[in-house]
């Protein structure tokens, strides 16, 4: 195994090492990844410039009418109000995940990886099962409403099922995770200290919060939004399932252009679409970190 | 943040939140009544049930024989990619690239494939599956080997070098050996990923193999059975197993924050 090395290494075979390392390393990795990934999506985002053929198919004819056809108002109201729920779920998230965030890191050690791990593990359990059990919990006889009548505050069931409110709901639940990791992990690094002197020089918490606290953690609150919007965008399952296939948003159309409708290209554009959007938070995220996280970089 | 007890309200409200649902599942599938939703007494027959059921054995098994095989694959690239990044190069795009099957939206990851696989007319199956998993099995084991190795020791692969030993006998006698427990937990990661997966399999698995999330997307689609509450509660114990079996065994909370 140890090649010839073992011995006195001649100059040339030291020159050569580092290439040679490099390719068994990184070689297969990133062959795999060019292969099944880079060309895969670039493929796809060639047909964003062809037309579909009258019996599904591409025609190979450039056109640039699938980039058009992203403002006819039938798909442009689709995306425009699935980009309305993913922002609603994500501005949730924040309110919600922020406090949450902010109480784990300030907890004890042992109980702090406790509540980071109760926050990951429904995160890592089957998605369809995490969105299948609040359809047991809407559902007209099922928990909420159960309880709601037994309270008395209601005098029968609410259909809660199948409107957007729902889908939110079931939104937040699959990415709120998704939002607590990343501000964890930025209220975390804070140094204390700084509150510390925010404090004596006589500010009240709600200020040190507002002037100290919010400002440095601006870059994980940027990456909890894009990791929880993104997902948002292109999700599918949680439309049809919770909100019974009447509000479809902008994952349900995609992938009914390529399995229904059979137009390939088009829906490679509206792929195209959301990776754009992706691209454009996260040049923001970037750009937001370097203009607020200063400081911090430049102390690490 | 303004100091008091009202900001534990969130905190506990997340964490209600997050596992009510997870809670009535379970309970149901214990439910000796048919319906999913009001508790009856106890009994196991749903998940006698469910072990009758040859769609969701057959699912099962599909969902197996996919989730090992992108371990074993995950495993081999995800390690050798880690530590060909954080000891042979220095490179930032190498570093997005890595991190690029956990960003993209799983649907654009699944749709490319289908697209790929059709372009070069490959037969859909199980192996297309693998494949498919490996492209994010291996981002995940790459992540987790890469914190492991920023916490290691690096003094002693110095000194391996310093000896003369070329790059192959230093990884294979002294990297390999402290990245055990690392390479460990990010195969179980790969593993719950995998058998968890529904929709890149959904767009790359052939319609008469179909794995056991696909099984269950139909199953849900179709109704609520409490069945589907006796297969949830198994698939939730493995995946919480395993979680915190990664956990004990690297700091997993590290590497995902």
């Amino acid at each position: 195994m140890a090649g010839p090395s073992t011995g006195r290494p001649s100059r040339r075979s030291r020159a050569l090492r580092p290439l040679a390392a490099r390719l068994v390393f990184l070689g297969p990795g990133l062959g795999f990844l060019i292969v099944f990934l880079l060309v895969p999506l670039a493929l796809m985002m060639s047909y964003t410039i062809f037309r579909r053929g009258r019996f599904g198919g591409v025609v190979y004819e450039a056109t640039a009418e699938n980039f058009g056809r992203l403002f006819d108002p039938l798909y442009f109201d689709i995306v425009l109000s699935s980009v309305r729920t993913a922002a609603v779920t994500t501005l949730i998230a924040l309110l919600v995940g922020y406090p949450t965030a902010y109480v784990i890191a300030r907890l004890p050690r042992r109980w702090k990886t406790i509540a980071l791990i109760a926050v990951v593990l429904p995160f890592w359990t089957n998605f369809l099962i995490r969105v299948y059990a609040w359809v047991i919990l809407l559902s007209g006889p099922g928990l909420v409403n159960e309880t709601l009548t037994g309270v008395g505050l209601i005098d029968k069931p609410i259909q809660f099922l199948y409107n957007e409110g729902t889908i939110v709901t079931g939104l937040l639940y699959s990415y709120l995770p998704l939002m607590i990791l990343p501000l964890y992990a930025a209220i975390e690094r804070l140094d204390p200290q700084l509150r510390e002197a925010s404090a004596n020089l006589g500010a009240r918490p709600a200020r040190t919060f507002a002037s100290v606290t919010l400002p440095l953690t601006v870059p994980g609150v940027l990456t909890g939004c894009v990791f929880v919007f993104v997902p948002c965008l292109g999700n599918f399952v949680i439309p049809e399932i919770l909100g019974g296939g009447r509000s479809i948003m902008a994952g349900n159309l995609i992938r009914d252009q390529f399995l229904k409708a059979r137009d390939w290209p088009f829906g490679s554009t509206l792929a195209l679409a959301v990776i754009a959007v992706l691209i454009v938070l996260l040049f923001l995220q970037a750009w937001a970190s370097r203009a607020y996280g200063g400081t911090e970089g430049r102390r690490a | 943040m303004p100091r008091g007890r009202l900001i534990y309200v969130p905190f506990w409200a997340t964490y209600v939140f997050l596992y009510t649902p997870i809670i009535v599942l379970v309970v149901m599938s214990f439910n000796a009544g048919k319906s999913p939703y009001v508790y009856e007494g106890f009994s196991l027959k749903w998940y006698a049930e469910l072990a009758g059921d040859d769609t969701v054995r057959n699912g099962l098994v599909n969902t197996l024989i996919v989730a090992a095989g992108a371990t074993v694959l995950s495993t081999v690239l995800g390690t050798l990619l880690a530590v060909g990044m954080a000891r042979h190069s220095r490179s930032r795009l190498l570093d997005a690239l890595g991190l690029l099957p956990a960003v993209l939206p799983d649907l654009v990851v699944g749709l490319g494939l289908l697209v790929f696989y059709a372009t070069i007319k490959m037969t859909l199956g199980l192996h297309s599956v693998i494949l498919a998993h490996t492209v994010f099995g291996m981002a995940f084991v790459a992540a987790v080997v890469r914190t492991r190795l920023t916490h290691a020791d690096t003094s002693l692969e110095e000194a391996s070098r310093d000896l003369g030993a070329s790059p192959l006998a230093t990884f294979t006698r002294i990297t390999l050996p402290t990245l055990a427990p690392g390479i460990a937990a990010g195969a179980l990661l790969a593993f719950t990923l995998s058998l968890d997966e529904f929709v890149i399999a959904f767009f790359t698995a052939a319609p008469t193999e179909p794995t056991l999330p696909i099984v269950i997307y139909s199953m849900v689609r179709f109704g609520v059975t409490p069945e589907i509450n006796a297969l949830a509660t198994i698939l939730l114990a493995v995946s919480f197993t395993v979680i915190i079996v990664a956990q004990r065994m690297t700091r997993l909370t590290e590497t995902l924050t």
